[in-house]
């Protein structure tokens, strides 16, 4: 079942490396005549390349409250881990429940590297490179039974490993949750690296959902549990305050959030005086996605 | 101890903090242009900037309870590091205008208006402005007792800066939470009264 979503862009698209060289010098010789602005918009305007941010912006600006709540913190602390030994646990309702290991749940499938926007319910964003697989293979290992109608996840708790959890800034273990469809949908994807690196701790060692039209909260890192369930399931930040995260949270420009107004968004890693970005519906991936919400009111189902 | 720190301090013009004050700004500027503050050095800016005036605003408050409970008199610096700290909140609020909201007004005012913390944020930053004008000796004089209440107005924009902060935090944050324990704490001390030595003899 992989590859059921490619880029739009295909080899065809990619430019020969001699115009490629050639263009370089010509940017190079407007950069000094000062034209880049105008040549920028251009870029902008051509659109669908994805240029990921880099290794190093990736690695060194996250959320994960386990391991504090700056945007450092986790890089500075997340050293401690313990990725060894992993397991999931898959239960609920699947015809094969049980604790499986990462090979168990990656043999014989085929990784691929997905280029999506990561967009932060906190209105900044980045471009990632992951590497995984989708987690519909994955769940097929398990067999989805039928009746399910949710799937829930839970992040690892190490306290001794983890100062967020020792200072208890919210409840531990972090657990959010998605309708089987958005689960099933091919975009939807359970990732264990970045640039072809293993997934970095601070990003969600070893194993980590990514749904890049949702914000990024929802994409819950070092995943040691999956349940499929009947029932909506509880989720971390719903939780904490149902009326700012709403249980879908898809990236929407049009709905306000009490904290941030989600109309644009910066780009991490553009410097000092980057400007703001228009937010996409759906992050992007309307055309993808749009479908799985159909007649539902985007406004009450934030 | 304290009377050698005074007469010490007494030598010390109070201009030198104008001298002093832009240097932490400049610094986090430079920081950003060159990367050294992470990959969103606007958002880091923007912190350092409104974190480093909330500072300086509850130095500034610090000057009476110290000199009543202490007898350290900063007295002479009180108008500086009010007018330094009055910059700061400037400066936090044109990085957010200009850098963070790229001046798209539009949502710059729906967030003012629409968003708590940015609300009270700005109501407090208002408030100081008044301050800041009248921080010279020809208002002083022109105001006479009106001048001392009207700089009162300190009291709510320092509480409205702190709420500011505990608000925009994801949570219940250390940081922000340990700053507006501070600043009630030094608007409590100016209310109890100093216990007298004889009370305290007895």
């Amino acid at each position: 079942m992989a590859h059921r979503w490619t880029n739009k862009l295909t080899k065809a698209d990619v430019t020969p490396e001699a115009i490629w060289l050639n263009r370089r010098q010509i940017i190079a010789g407007l950069t000094a005549a000062g034209m880049t602005g105008a040549l920028a918009g251009r870029a902008e305007a051509a659109g669908d390349t994805l240029e990921p941010n880099s290794f190093d912006d990736i690695t060194s600006y996250n959320n994960y409250y386990e391991f504090g709540t700056g945007k450092n913190d986790p890089a500075a602390n997340a050293g401690a881990l313990d990725t060894s030994n992993w397991s999931i646990e898959i239960d609920g309702m699947v015809d094969r429940p049980g604790t499986y290991t990462l090979a168990d749940l990656t043999e014989g499938l085929t990784e691929e590297e997905r280029i999506y926007r990561f967009r932060c319910v906190e209105a900044w964003s980045m471009i990632v490179p992951w590497n995984g697989f989708e987690l519909a293979d994955l769940l097929a290992k398990a067999g989805v039974q039928e009746a399910a109608r949710y799937v829930a996840f839970e992040t690892v708790v190490q306290p001794e490993n983890m100062p967020g959890v020792r200072r208890k800034v919210i409840p531990f273990p972090y657990v959010e949750g998605l309708r089987i469809d958005e689960a099933m949908h091919p975009l939807t994807m359970m990732a264990t690296g970045i640039y072809g690196k293993p997934m970095p701790n601070q990003n969600g060692a070893p194993i980590r959902l990514v749904v890049p039209w949702k914000y990024g909260f929802k994409s819950i890192k070092s995943i040691v549990r999956i349940s499929l369930v009947a029932d909506e399931p509880p989720t971390t930040w719903n939780n904490l305050n149902a009326r700012e995260y709403g249980f879908y949270s898809n990236v929407n420009p049009q709905v306000s959030h009490p904290r941030w107004s989600q109309a644009t968004e910066r780009v991490i890693g553009g410097g000092l005086f980057a400007k703001r970005q228009e937010t996409l519906m759906f992050n992007g991936y309307e055309e993808e996605v749009a479908a799985l919400y159909d007649g539902m009111d985007l406004t009450k189902n934030y | 101890m304290i009377d050698a720190l005074n007469t010490s301090l007494r030598k010390l013009p109070a201009w030198t903090l104008y001298i002093v004050a832009p240097l932490p700004a400049a610094f986090w500027l430079w920081q950003g242009a060159t990367g050294a503050s992470g990959p969103e050095p606007i958002k880091a800016l923007e912190h350092s900037l409104g974190e480093f005036a909330l500072q300086l605003l509850i130095v500034g408050l610090a000057v009476t309870p110290l000199r009543k409970w202490t007898g350290l008199n900063l007295l002479k610096f009180r108008r500086a590091i009010g007018v330094v700290s009055f910059f700061y909140v400037l400066l936090h609020f044109l990085t957010w205008l200009v850098l963070d909201m790229s001046l798209l007004w539009g949502q710059i005012l729906g967030d003012i208006v629409k968003r708590p913390y940015i609300t009270i944020g700005f109501i407090g930053f208002t408030l100081l402005i008044p301050l800041a004008v009248t921080s010279n000796n020809a208002s002083v004089r022109k105001l006479g007792a009106r001048w001392r209440k009207l700089h009162k107005l300190v009291y709510p924009a320092v509480l409205l800066g702190g709420l500011h902060w505990v608000w925009l935090a994801k949570g219940w944050q250390v940081e922000p939470l340990l700053y507006m324990g501070a600043i009630l704490a030094i608007l409590a001390l100016r209310v109890i009264p100093k216990p007298r030595k004889r009370a305290l003899a007895a």
